[in-house]
């Protein structure tokens, strides 16, 4: 017997409440009697222990073996659909795979892998699986470039914010919530969505690739959505849309990227009768906190508190997290040390105080230099995006013969924005660019684009920083 | 527009937004005197690309600054089309 009783997703899972479900634009699952299906032909057992590679293309077959194999294997890595091949052995040795479970078998069969598990859609299974370990759940950071890292987290500090904001600690018996995201589950942002779906007893409504935006919106309508969450990035997309007058979520969720006054006010306008909060969470660092007030940035007096088993500290300008939601380490051969010696991970999130309130600024790595001096690209996108005709907009440097570099924007226009009008917006965003940033941030040249490059993982593309 | 003209209005947006009172602009007139700093000057030549096409002063390595605003719009001028 373990000293303390380990939980496992199954745990959440049973006849009670009824009607849950897990939805893709193709199907509906129960998950009300998922516990007496498998998804793989009854070959759990041989899976007991072992590190697997969940090489699962489709999305909600990909969740339904999370919940099978949570509590047997010894750890799963979940792979993002775009994850580049060429990554994919160097990860699979760090990560000590000695079983892959996919739904394309036929792509293994040279593999040196010798069990290869096929998945499919769910069958009655023969026996109810049981919980034997606490499982090491593997992600990957979302960096753009380079071999993605390998992040170890446990079931308990996934759902550790989960369980803090749950209902039942809150006192109230709250309707269970019908959860949807515009993430991919498989990432830190969506996992933490599916697993709010399961362990807060709701529902899961995922979202398909290659859907347009206005027939997702209807889908998310038609199954009930309550709760949903995306990037900044995604709400932007979507309120250019036009699509969101047919929808009334309640609670609306932005994460991934910073949250700006402007997207923030652009849903409430767009939902007002839903509330809409912004988390900090990533990969490494977990979920941080959310912010509910309607603000952007978050109130300085939850920095240097414990709150909710959470510690923060600045240093050096960026944000670092102590928590039992954190990942525990990197995984692999090379892995860097994920946490200081106080046991803190820096986020790489910069950070400034104004006045009783913190702002992101902008990624460490992402700093643009101009003339020398360093400059955020995020801050000047936060400027712009003010103007209610701006939907989104790109800052970057763009290279100069006489100071190095100058920074350039790029501008998307609200879909109802006349563009004849564009000489005067641009006036009005270079005037307030000047009145609220040094005049090496004000961008040289505005040019307005029909749009701008969203990453798989959701956030806006930055190619050249 | 010729390019001249184009050079010439660009300069002025840019003074405008700047905030700099720019001084009769005549070929002889010293860039330095102009009242742009080299922000200003980095602007204008980013602006300059984007409505001309071309940017001499990237183009040419061994292409010196020019000291004053006509052999500024020579240096458009002498780009090969």
């Amino acid at each position: 017997m373990s000293p303390r009783e380990v939980f496992a997703l199954r745990d959440y899972l049973g006849p009670n409440p009824k009607g849950r479900t897990i939805s893709d634009a193709r199907r509906v699952v129960s998950l009300t009697d998922i516990l007496e299906h498998t998804c793989l032909s009854d070959r759990l057992s041989e899976l007991s222990g072992r590190s697997v590679l969940m090489a699962v293309s489709d999305q909600l077959i990909s969740g339904l073996v999370m919940t099978e194999i949570d509590g047997v294997a010894r750890r799963m890595l979940l792979c993002p659909p775009d994850l580049n091949a060429d990554h994919l052995q160097s990860l699979m040795q760090d990560a000590d795979i000695d079983a892959v479970i996919t739904d394309q078998p036929e792509r293994w069969t040279a593999s040196d892998i010798k069990l290869i598990v096929p998945a499919g859609a769910p069958k009655r299974a023969a026996s109810a699986a049981k919980t034997e370990r606490a499982t090491e759940w593997l992600m990957l950071t979302s960096g753009t470039s380079g071999v993605p890292k390998i992040v170890g987290h446990t079931l308990e500090g996934l759902t550790g914010a989960i369980v803090a904001d749950s209902p039942a600690r809150n006192g109230a018996a709250a309707k269970a919530a019908t959860w949807a995201t515009f993430y991919d589950i498989r990432r830190y942002g969506g996992l933490q969505i599916f697993l709010r779906a399961i362990v807060g007893g709701g529902s899961m409504v995922l979202s398909s690739s290659g859907e347009a935006l206005a027939d997702h919106i209807g889908r998310l309508q038609a199954r009930g959505v309550t709760h949903i969450s995306g990037t900044p990035s995604h709400w932007r997309k979507l309120l250019m849309s036009g699509a969101t007058a047919s929808f009334t979520p309640r609670y609306v969720r932005l994460s991934g990227e910073i949250a700006d006054q402007a997207v923030l006010d652009g849903l409430s306008a767009a939902f007002p009768a839903a509330s809409i909060g912004h988390a900090y969470a990533s990969t490494e660092a977990g979920v941080g906190f959310a912010v509910n007030d309607g603000r952007e940035g978050f109130p300085a007096e939850i920095i240097g508190n414990n709150c909710d088993g959470v510690e923060m500290k600045v240093e050096d300008g960026s944000l670092r997290i102590r928590s039992k939601r954190t990942a525990y380490a990197y995984v692999g051969r090379k892995a860097a040390k994920l946490m200081d010696d106080e046991g803190f991970v820096d986020t790489g999130d910069m950070v400034e105080l104004r006045g009783d309130r913190y702002y992101f600024v902008g990624r460490r790595g992402g700093i643009i230099n101009i003339g020398g001096l360093k400059v955020h690209p995020e801050e000047i996108e936060a400027v712009i995006n003010r103007q209610a005709e701006v939907r989104m907009s790109r800052a970057k440097s763009r290279r100069s013969p006489i100071t190095g570099g100058i920074v350039v924007a790029d501008v998307v226009l609200a879909d109802n924005v006349d563009i004849g009008r564009s000489d005067e917006i641009r006036a009005r965003i270079l005037t307030d660019c000047r009145a609220s940033l040094a005049p090496h941030k004000v961008p040289a040249v505005i040019k307005f684009v029909a749009s701008l490059d969203i990453t798989a993982a959701g956030k806006l593309a930055r190619h050249d920083a | 527009m010729s390019v001249r003209l184009r050079i010439i209005a660009a300069m002025r947006q840019v003074a405008e937004e700047q905030k700099v009172t720019l001084p009769p602009l005549d070929d002889a007139l010293s860039l330095h005197e102009s009242g742009f700093d080299s922000l200003g000057f980095a602007i204008l030549v980013a602006r300059l690309e984007d409505d001309l096409g071309v940017d001499p002063f990237t183009l040419s390595e061994d292409a010196a600054f020019p000291l004053t605003v006509g052999d500024f719009i020579k240096a458009y001028e002498n780009v090969p089309a």
